[in-house]
C-alpha cells in the first residue's frame, strides 16, 4: 500500500514538474517576446513657447499635451505597436521663431516620430518649414495664420481652424448679433499685435468688415510685449467707435481691457476675434469687471462632450485654468496617436499618409468630421463666447449655445 | 487727432513716464560727470534692481515702495564696492579700460540673470496698479503719479547733496579738477566710488518705481539705457537738471510718437531726436560744454 502510494506520488510529482517546466518555459519565451514587441517608446516632439512673452500660453499648451500623453500611456500605450509608450520630448520655443527652429533641429536629431505644437503663427510658420526638410510630420496646435497650410508642405497639418474661417464665422455672427439688437454698431476700431497672427487677421478684417456694412475707423498695431496701452485707449476715446475688435495675445489683451476700464472707455461692445484672453477662465477669475460682457470668436471645447468636461475637471484639479491651449493640444496629441495606430509604424512617411487620410473623432472639439485637405482640417470651426457673470457662455453656434448674447453692453 | 481730449492726457502720460527715464539718466550722467566714463553696466544694474524689487514682492511680500527703502542703500553699497574693488583696480587709470570693464560687467550681470531666471517676462499684479487719479481732463495711473513725485524729490535731494554737503562739494571738485582735488586732500578713489554708488542707488529707486506698472526680463535694462544715453546727450553730459528735463522731454516725445506713429514705431522719435541734437546742437540743450 505504501509502495503504491509512493509510486503515485512520484507520477504526480513528475506531472507537476512537467507542467511547471512547460509553464516556466513559456514564461521565459514569452517574456522577451513581449519586451521586443513593446520595444522602444515612440518619441513625440511637444514644442511650445514656455518662456518669454508667450510663456503662459506655452505652458498651458504643454499641459494639455502632457495630460494626453499620460492618458495614452496609462491606457496601455499604442496598441498597433505592441503597447509602445509615448515619450514626450519637450521643447521651449522661447517665444521666437528662431527659438522654435533650434528645438525642431534638436527634436529631429533625437529621432521624434512627429512634432505637435508651435502655438504662435510666426513660430509655426518657421518650425513646420524646418520640420518639412526632414519629412517630419508636424501638427500645428493653434497657429491660425492661413499661409501655414497654404505653402504646399506635405508634413504640416492643422487640426484647428485658420483665421480665414474664424474671421468669416466671427463676422457672420457679428452681423446676426447686431441685427438682433437693432443695428446699434456701425463703426469699428481694430487693435492688433504686429506679428503674423495679428497683422494678417487685421488685414482680413479690414477687407471684410466694410463688405458687411461696418466702417473701420482705425487699425492700431502694437508689439508683443507692450506694457502701456494708454495711447491706444486715448485713440479709442478720441474716435469713439461702436465696437472695439482686439486681436492679440493674453498679456496684452488683459492690459488693454484693464486700461479701457481704467480710462472709463466703454464702447457698445468689445468683440474679439481670437482675443488672447477674451475667453480665458483665468482672465474672468482675476479681473471679472474688466472681462464683463466681452464677446469672442475663438477656439472652444464641445460642452456636450463628456470627454471635454472630464478634461476640464482634470485640468482644474491640477490647479490650472481650462484655456483653449489645453484642449487644442490635448486633441492634437490624440490625433497623432490615432495616426500612429492606423499607420502601425513610427515611420514618418507612414504617419504623414495616415494623417492625410484621418477621420479622427476622439477629440474634444465641436468640429465636423475630420478631413484634411492640403493639411487643413475641413471640419474645424470656432465658437462665439461671451463673459456673463463669472462664467464664459457659448452664444454661437445655436446648436449648443448656453446663453443669448448681451449687446450692446449695459451701461454701468 | 489733435483734439485736447487725447493730446493733454498723452502729454501728461509722457511727462510721468519721462520722469522715470530722467531718474535712470540722472544716475548715468552723475557717473559720467565725475568719472568721465560711460557706464555700460547701467542697464544691467537696472535689470538687477528690477529683479530685486520683483522678488522682494513675490518672495517677501514687500511692497515695491517699501522695498525701495531697503534696496536703495543696498545698491549704493553694491555700486560703491563695484567701483572700489572691481572697476577702479581693473582700469589701471585708463578710461578705455573702464569702458571695457563696465561692458564686461554688463555681459556678466545680464547672463547671470538669464541663467538664474530664464528669459521669461515677469509682471507683478498689484491691487493699486490700475487705480487712477481723475483730473477731469485725464485719468492718471496712481503708480505713475507716485513715481513722478518721488523722482522730483530725489532730484532735489541729489541737488542738495551736491551743493551743500562736504561729500557733494568733494564730488564737484573731483569732477572739475581731479588733480587739484587730490592735492587738497580729497580721497579721489573714495569719491569715485561714492559717485558710482549714488548712480546705482538711483537705479534701485527707478526699479522700484517701475515694477508696479512694468515688466521685467533679463534684457529689459537695455531699452532704458538707450533712452538714458539719449537723455544724457540731450540734457548735457554731467548735468543733473539737464537729465531731469531731458527725461521729461523724451517721455513726451515718446508718448506723442506712439500716439501718432503707432506703438510699434513709438521709439523712433527718441532716436530721431538723438540724431538731430547731435547734428544741430552738439553742445546739448542744457550743457555748458560738449
Amino acid at each position: 500500500m505504501s509502495h503504491w502510494s509512493a509510486q503515485v506520488t512520484r507520477r504526480n510529482l513528475l506531472q507537476i514538474t512537467a507542467v511547471g517546466a512547460a509553464a516556466a518555459a513559456t514564461g521565459l519565451i514569452s517574456a522577451p517576446a513581449l519586451l521586443r514587441a513593446q520595444g522602444s517608446p515612440v518619441k513625440l516632439g511637444v514644442l511650445h513657447p514656455v518662456s518669454g512673452a508667450l510663456s503662459y500660453s506655452g505652458q498651458q499648451g504643454r499641459l494639455g499635451a502632457t495630460i494626453a500623453v499620460e492618458e495614452i500611456n496609462a491606457a496601455g500605450g499604442i496598441k498597433a505597436l505592441g503597447g509602445a509608450k509615448i515619450e514626450a520630448v519637450l521643447g521651449d520655443a522661447q517665444s521666437t521663431p528662431e527659438g522654435g527652429n533650434a528645438e525642431v533641429e534638436k527634436m529631429n536629431s533625437a529621432g521624434v516620430a512627429a512634432i505637435v505644437g508651435g502655438y504662435a503663427s510666426s513660430i509655426c510658420l518657421t518650425t513646420s518649414q524646418t520640420a518639412a526638410r526632414y519629412d517630419l510630420p508636424y501638427v500645428v496646435d493653434v497657429g491660425v495664420a492661413d499661409n501655414i497650410v497654404t505653402r504646399g508642405l506635405k508634413n504640416t497639418f492643422r487640426f484647428g481652424p485658420g483665421f480665414g474661417v474664424i474671421a468669416k464665422t466671427a463676422l457672420d455672427n457679428l452681423v446676426t448679433i447686431n441685427e438682433q439688437a437693432g443695428q446699434p454698431a456701425k463703426t469699428v476700431m481694430i487693435v492688433h499685435e504686429d506679428t503674423l497672427f495679428g497683422s494678417g487677421l487685421a488685414k482680413l478684417l479690414n477687407a471684410q468688415l466694410p463688405e458687411r456694412g461696418f466702417q473701420v475707423l482705425e487699425t492700431i498695431p502694437h508689439p508683443t510685449p507692450t506694457r502701456d496701452f494708454n495711447n491706444v485707449v486715448l485713440k479709442i476715446r478720441a474716435q469713439n467707435p461702436d465696437l472695439v475688435i482686439p486681436a492679440n495675445y493674453y498679456n496684452e489683451y488683459v492690459l488693454l481691457a484693464r486700461t479701457m476700464q481704467q480710462q472709463r472707455v466703454r464702447p457698445k461692445g468689445i468683440y474679439s476675434v481670437l482675443g488672447g484672453a477674451a475667453s480665458s477662465y483665468k482672465f474672468v477669475k482675476e479681473f471679472p469687471e474688466a472681462a464683463q460682457y466681452i464677446m469672442d470668436c475663438n477656439h472652444w471645447f464641445d460642452p456636450r462632450n463628456p470627454k471635454a468636461l472630464a478634461l476640464k475637471k482634470k485640468t482644474e484639479d491640477r490647479g490650472e485654468f481650462y484655456t483653449y491651449e489645453v484642449f487644442m493640444n490635448y486633441s492634437c496629441i490624440l490625433l497623432v496617436v490615432d495616426a500612429l495606430e492606423r499607420a502601425g509604424s513610427a515611420e514618418r512617411a507612414k504617419i504623414i499618409s495616415a494623417l492625410e487620410s484621418s477621420t479622427f473623432s476622439g477629440h474634444v472639439m465641436p468640429y465636423g468630421p475630420t478631413k484634411f485637405v492640403s493639411g487643413q482640417n475641413q471640419g474645424a470651426a470656432p465658437v462665439n463666447t461671451q463673459v456673463l457673470g463669472n462664467d464664459i457662455q457659448v452664444i454661437f453656434p445655436q446648436t449648443f449655445a448656453s446663453a443669448k448674447p448681451v449687446f450692446p453692453m449695459p451701461r454701468a | 487727432m489733435l483734439s485736447p481730449v487725447i493730446l493733454v492726457p498723452a502729454v501728461l502720460n509722457g511727462l510721468l513716464t519721462g520722469a522715470v527715464y530722467g531718474l535712470v539718466a540722472l544716475g548715468l550722467t552723475l557717473i559720467y560727470g565725475v568719472l568721465h566714463i560711460i557706464n555700460f553696466a547701467h542697464g544691467a544694474l537696472l535689470t538687477a534692481a528690477m529683479f530685486a524689487a520683483f522678488f522682494a514682492q513675490r518672495l517677501l511680500g514687500l511692497d515695491p515702495y517699501i522695498a525701495a527703502l531697503v534696496l536703495t542703500p543696498l545698491f549704493f553699497a553694491l555700486g560703491y564696492c563695484l567701483q572700489r574693488f572691481v572697476i577702479g583696480p581693473a582700469a589701471h587709470g585708463e578710461d578705455r579700460n573702464i569702458l571695457l570693464v563696465t561692458l564686461g560687467l554688463a555681459v556678466v550681470i545680464e547672463n547671470v540673470l538669464l541663467y538664474a531666471f530664464g528669459a521669461d517676462t515677469r509682471t507683478l499684479n498689484l491691487d493699486y496698479a490700475f487705480n487712477v487719479v481723475d483730473l477731469g481732463i485725464a485719468f492718471l495711473a496712481v503708480p505713475r503719479v507716485i513715481a513722478f513725485g518721488v523722482v522730483l524729490v530725489i532730484a532735489v535731494v541729489l541737488w542738495l547733496i551736491l551743493s551743500l554737503t562736504d561729500t557733494g562739494k568733494a564730488i564737484r571738485a573731483v569732477a572739475k579738477e581731479k588733480l587739484g582735488a587730490e592735492l587738497s586732500g580729497i580721497d579721489v578713489g573714495h569719491i569715485y566710488a561714492v559717485t558710482f554708488g549714488l548712480g546705482t542707488a538711483c537705479l534701485a529707486i527707478a526699479a522700484c518705481l517701475l515694477i508696479p506698472t512694468y515688466y521685467v526680463n533679463p534684457h529689459i535694462g537695455n531699452a532704458f539705457v538707450l533712452i538714458a544715453f539719449t537723455i544724457v546727450v540731450l540734457g548735457g553730459m554731467g548735468s543733473v537738471t539737464g537729465a531731469l528735463f531731458g527725461g521729461l522731454f523724451i517721455g513726451v516725445v515718446e508718448s506723442l510718437c506712439g500716439l501718432y506713429l503707432g506703438e510699434s514705431l513709438g521709439q523712433i522719435g527718441i532716436f530721431a531726436m538723438f540724431i538731430l541734437v547731435l547734428l544741430l546742437r552738439p553742445s546739448c540743450l542744457f550743457g555748458e560744454r560738449a
